[in-house]
């Protein structure tokens, strides 16, 4: 027997302590200047939708009671009293922008889980159960097939008035467009989930579990689903820059939120009709929706990178 | 691959009887009456009078299939007739709408016309656009091209069509003064400098819905040419001496081109409806705006007809794309 005399250097290697796998994903996606950037980007809409107005106090519906004191406030340009302007009822610009950013948030926020939980159950169980894989695929193809912005428009249509008069007018339009969005989005997820799960159900953890007498609903919670999480993780990313454009779409053509209630899109239709005196108050809520939706889709690039244990590490 | 054709059409079938109950129980459950926009002056058994000439006092069931004999039988038979000559259909009840009293075929026939110039063109030139920049992009991975153009895709993509517009119209139309920013349907093209004036109010809507689809062809354009170009027969192609201009122009582009030709495809009924938004921004009075206007009059017929065509689109370019696949690659045959 010959001692191979450990060197210091590699003993170090040894025993340098273990790496979560999230360490590693987020390495990965530091090197992916574009996320970073658009990480970065994201983070401070946030920060401007939740934490601006608590800096800036101005309601974003406050209208001045006295009518001639209104009038004086309309449409104004950038002042240091409105850094933004005003609309034409005398409203502050940035309360709106900031008050409409977190309707539109929130709004892509909640669509995207709804659509991704959906998506995930179908897929998983049609993934994982050969009985329900055929018809839940049909359903799937069914739902790819329908015409999603005019349905979207008409369920808007149909179900607004009902549900504002039932849960109230912001609830019931928050809840409404959340559910029409989430309803009519879940299909993509469903799909890559359900590939994903075929695969894993050929690998060998999987036999052993199941040779243990794990029931299914445990199979699923435990050894299936951490398994499928990183394409979940991609597709809920960019299911919230689709919903976001969606909800910004609804409000554009008038079938969103109502007036009184700003969102980015809103704001932007709102504008409109004033287009040819300030087309500057177009711009920002413009830029707004843009800004978010180009961050969060380079956000969905570098995770898929970093998710991807291929190139990770390379 | 006849056959696959036969089966995939008869499989269509049920597929769109199942859209179109969906479509139409999706506007009956929903709480609305086709009366509502009547005067209080009206008795009401004049009311129920009109109700039923409208068919809306039968049960569900047999609305639905007066619908489906409607839609598939009366009005097809009705633009046959319209066409020959002949009169096909005689006095059989045509799908009304109810806010002009008019049969919904003829007006979506008088719009079509706009939609398939503004949105056929915008997709030619998006197509014709997004092809060379995804080739000479995989071409030159990761080259300065290859930055911006995939850059400008990102961007294309997520900035969405009522952005574009809009600020096209802020620069060229409020600032700028170049092109109309409202679509003048009845402009009739019969001299140079009336087919000036079309050309001039259809850049802007053009410009923003062939920027839309570019991106995303580009893309796949991009992601299917490295796909093939790291492939072995290219270096066997080029091992015996062939031109690099032969090499990616014959043998990877025609490759390439089988993926992207079934996206493009599958992506004409989208476009339809996403030409939604492009019509209202630029005020093109074609089958989107008059959804639109529909929907904000509650005229379910109309808002029915036009969805299901919408759906029709859709189910009818997914078999396209499918029969397309099958033909341009041998190895994939589907009986």
């Amino acid at each position: 027997m010959t001692d191979i005399p450990v060197k210091p250097a590699d003993l170090a290697k040894v025993l340098r302590p273990p790496r979560s796998q999230w360490r590693d994903v987020w390495d990965q996606f530091k090197t992916h200047k574009g996320a970073l950037v658009g990480f970065g980007v994201f983070i401070f809409i946030i920060a401007f939708v939740l934490l601006g107005p608590i800096v800036w106090r101005i309601s974003p519906t406050y209208i001045n009671p006295n009518v001639v004191e209104m009038i004086k406030t309309r449409n104004l340009g950038p002042t240091w009293d409105h850094p933004l302007g005003t609309d034409q009822l005398g409203r502050d610009m940035l309360a709106r922008m900031m008050a409409g950013g977190k309707v539109s948030i929130a709004v892509g926020l909640t669509a995207m889980s709804l659509s991704i939980f959906l998506g995930t159950l179908v897929g998983v169980l049609a993934g994982y159960f050969r009985r329900l894989d055929g018809i839940l695929m049909r359903l799937t193809d069914l739902f790819l097939a329908l015409p999603l912005l005019p349905l979207l428009l008409v369920m808007v249509m149909l179900f607004r008035d009902a549900l504002a008069s039932r849960l109230g007018v912001e609830t019931g339009t928050f809840l409404l467009i959340v559910g029409a969005i989430g309803v009519t989005s879940w299909m993509q997820c469903a799909r890559i989930v359900r590939g994903e799960v075929l695969a894993l159900k050929e690998r060998e953890f999987v036999l052993a579990a199941r040779s243990i007498g794990t029931p299914p609903r445990r199979m699923i919670l435990r050894h299936i689903l951490p398994n499928v999480m990183s394409p979940i993780m991609v597709a809920a990313t960019l299911g919230i820059a689709n919903a976001i454009i969606t909800e910004s779409a609804l409000s554009f053509l008038g079938l969103g939120f109502p007036p009184d209630f700003p969102t980015w899109g809103r704001l932007l239709f709102d504008a409109v009709d004033y287009l040819q005196e300030y087309p500057i108050r177009v711009i920002w809520p413009g830029i707004a929706i843009s800004l978010t939706v180009l961050s969060v889709n380079y956000i969905g690039d570098g995770l898929r990178d970093a998710l991807d244990p291929r190139i990770r590490g390379r | 691959m006849l056959t696959y054709t036969i089966r995939r059409l008869i499989l269509a079938i049920p597929v769109l009887l199942l859209i179109s109950l969906i479509i139409f129980m999706l506007l009956k459950l929903a709480p609305g009456d086709p009366m509502a926009q009547m005067p209080l002056t009206v008795p009401p058994e004049v009311k129920a009078k009109m109700r039923a000439a409208l068919g809306a006092d039968k049960p569900l069931l047999v609305q639905y299939l007066l619908w489906l004999k409607q839609f598939f039988v009366v009005e097809p038979l009705h633009i046959i007739g319209n066409m020959t000559g002949y009169d096909l259909a005689g006095n059989a009840q045509r799908v009304i709408s109810w806010q002009t009293r008019s049969p919904v075929a003829d007006i979506i026939a008088q719009r079509l016309p706009q939609t398939l110039t503004v949105v056929g063109m915008s997709y030619l030139i998006g197509v014709a656009i997004a092809l060379p920049i995804g080739i000479l992009s995989a071409y030159r991975q990761y080259s300065w091209f290859d930055q911006i153009g995939t850059f400008v895709s990102m961007v294309g993509y997520s900035v969405p069509t009522f952005f574009t517009g809009v600020l096209l119209i802020v620069i060229f139309s409020v600032d700028l003064g170049w092109f109309p920013s409202i679509y003048d349907t009845t402009l009739k093209v019969v001299d140079w400098a009336s087919f000036l004036k079309q050309v001039r109010q259809m850049a802007m809507p053009v410009t923003v819905l062939a920027l839309y689809n570019a991106a995303q062809i580009s893309r796949f354009m991009r992601a299917s040419m490295l796909d093939n170009l790291g492939q072995d027969y290219v270096r066997t192609a080029r091992a015996k001496g062939m031109g690099e201009r032969v090499v990616v122009l014959t043998h990877v582009l025609r490759n390439s081109l089988i993926p992207v030709v079934t996206v493009i495809a599958l992506g004409v009924p989208q476009i339809f409806g996403g030409a939604i938004i492009t019509e209202q921004v630029f005020k093109v009075n074609g089958l989107g705006q008059l959804l639109i206007t529909a929907i904000y009059a509650d005229d379910l017929p109309m808002v029915q007809t036009l969805t299901f065509i919408f759906a029709v689109l859709i189910v009818l370019f997914n078999l396209i794309a499918d029969i397309l696949y099958g033909i341009l690659d041998p190895r994939i045959r589907y009986d």
